[in-house]
């Protein structure tokens, strides 16, 4: 292995230091007593406090829980059967558009999406009278949807990587395909689909901008709820509300790095 | 008979919640805007996009969209290629922990990510308090609400969409061909450019890419670092609807929005519909 040159060590330095600073502030200014975030005061763990105790917080974080557990669970169902679909059948009717409408939700900007899912609900109530009110059921399948084409890249990349003679070897043998999809499949895209439907979880409770269009009155998520408060400045129980999702995360991400690690 | 349902209940999903809406927003971009619920007619007229062409706020909103992204692009790139280059190089333990911290952002509130620089960036935020006890400036420079703030917070949020794809097509990049064209008498930034660079175009492209095409579009950075006067398309749209109650205005700003990203997002469909075979 070559040395790296000093140059691309300074900017590795660099590019860490500018992705991390700013997470490091926040945590540190969580503990800081005075009200104006940015202007040390003090260490203290008062905006902890009101933190729990501000009910508006909790109904919001509540209800994006629910909502990312629903709707990663299903996007991890819909985006298994859209990875194997696509890793396993080179050749179907609608293809390309299949494909098509797996990455396009992936780079397609939050205004496009929020806006075209809200019409779709709102001429659907006219038509139907479903869905008669907004909230928790409209943000779940917009999450879905957009979550869905995620985990079927992840898994499709997974199958891709793997070769089909165990698939193929079970068949000769005389499984049924369900039986064989059940038994061998899955059980080796498993890994796959447990981060596709984390990354979902994640990308459900992050989204802002299309739960803003499709959720009702009344029905704040958490990032809602946030934005409405930092749209005013730096507020001191977010600082406190953010490095709690930091420090969960990353103790999250670091330990199961540290797992894989050791697997290998 | 499984595998007819397992391509079908994906299919049908994406069809009515991800294509249909689209179909319905060009029908409301063709309608006008009425009081009443909901707020707009059944009549079917190109207005709404006349309209959008002859004002000037419109087309110039749009460029600026389109500018602010190529520029954030780019700065992703450059700040990108030397640390994917960096990381595929190094050794594999230290590889996988900086590949970690990468990925990590990732999982943290992207909304709260943005917040963070808030707090950095304030007149009175740690930067200036910084910059004021060194003794640099003797008061505070204006940092938030500035295009200079929506490019830090562009480039920070969308970095590691653009390095992961370089990091792919560096490592997998043979290390030998860049020393045999040493060998042969290339100087370094001739073997950078003729050997390493092209191998890692299609990197480049896709990282570009997965950068250029949600950025164009970005409502929170926008709108939480940058100024009164940095008008964004996707404020634009958010404000026609949710402020002026303009449905169908909101929808041809969608519309035009899409024919605008219709290019790149196919080239990004078929690059990694080529990637995709080449791993298999």
């Amino acid at each position: 292995m070559k040395r790296q040159s000093r140059f691309i060590v300074s900017v590795l330095a660099f590019g860490y230091a500018f992705l991390y600073i700013p997470l490091v502030l926040v945590v540190l200014y969580s503990f800081n007593d005075s009200r104006i975030a940015t202007v040390w005061g003090g260490f203290s763990t008062r905006w902890y406090g009101e933190l729990l105790r501000n009910e508006q917080i909790l109904d919001a974080a509540f209800l994006s829980l629910r909502i990312a557990l629903t709707s990663a669970t299903i996007a991890t169902i819909f985006g298994t059967m859209a990875g194997i679909a696509l890793a396993r059948f080179r050749r179907f009717k609608g293809r390309t558009l299949f494909s098509g409408m797996i990455t396009s939700p992936m780079v397609m900007p939050e205004v496009i999406t929020g806006l075209s899912l809200l019409l779709l609900f709102v001429s659907l109530q006219q038509l139907t009278g479903w869905p008669a009110q907004r909230g928790f059921g409209t943000i779940t399948i917009a999450h879905t949807t957009f979550a869905m084409a995620y985990v079927a890249i992840i898994v499709q990349s997974r199958l891709m990587s793997m070769d089909e003679s165990l698939e193929e070897a079970a068949m000769d043998l005389g499984g049924h395909p369900l039986r064989v999809m059940f038994d061998i499949t899955l059980p080796l895209i498993a890994p796959a689909m447990v981060a596709g439907w984390l990354l979902a979880f994640t990308l459900s409770l992050d989204d802002l901008v299309i739960a803003s269009f499709v959720s009702g009155p009344g029905s704040n998520t958490l990032p809602m709820y946030i934005f409405s408060k930092v749209k005013l400045g730096v507020s001191p129980d977010i600082n406190a509300l953010a490095t709690l999702i930091i420090l969960i995360v990353s103790g999250g991400v670091l330990l199961s790095w540290l797992v894989a690690r050791r697997r290998t | 008979m499984w595998k007819k349902v397992l391509i079908a209940a994906p299919y049908l999903w994406l069809l009515l919640f991800f294509l249909a809406p689209f179909a319905i927003v060009l029908k409301i971009s063709l309608a006008e805007p009425v009081f009443g619920q909901p707020p707009y007619s059944q009549a079917m007229s190109l207005d709404n996009f006349a309209f959008l062409f002859s004002d000037k706020l419109y087309a110039v909103t749009y460029l600026r969209s389109v500018f602010m992204a190529a520029c954030a692009t780019l700065l992703c790139l450059a700040l990108g290629f030397p640390m994917a280059y960096g990381i595929a190089r190094s050794s594999r333990a230290t590889r996988s922990l900086l590949l970690m911290l990468i990925i990590l952002p990732f999982w943290i509130s992207f909304l709260l990510r943005v917040y963070a620089w808030m707090g950095l960036m304030n007149n009175y935020g740690t930067i200036n308090s910084l910059l004021l006890w060194v003794g640099i400036v003797d008061q505070p420079i204006q940092l938030i609400y500035t295009d200079f703030a929506v490019f830090v917070g562009l480039v920070y949020s969308y970095l590691p969409f653009m390095i992961l794809p370089l990091y792919a097509s560096l490592e997998r990049m043979d290390l030998d061909l860049v020393e045999a064209a040493q060998d042969l008498g290339a100087s370094r930034s001739r073997a950078f450019w003729d050997v390493t660079w092209p191998l890692a175009r299609p990197g480049v492209i896709a990282g570009c890419l997965l950068v250029f095409i949600p950025a164009i579009g970005e409502y929170v950075i926008p709108y939480l670092l940058g100024g009164p006067e940095s008008l964004l398309i996707g404020r634009v749209l958010f404000d026609e609807f949710f402020v002026n109650r303009d449905w169908p205005l909101a929808s041809a700003v969608a519309i035009v929005l899409l024919l605008l990203l219709v290019v790149p997002i196919v080239l990004l469909q078929r690059y990694q519909a080529r990637d995709q075979e080449s791993t298999a």
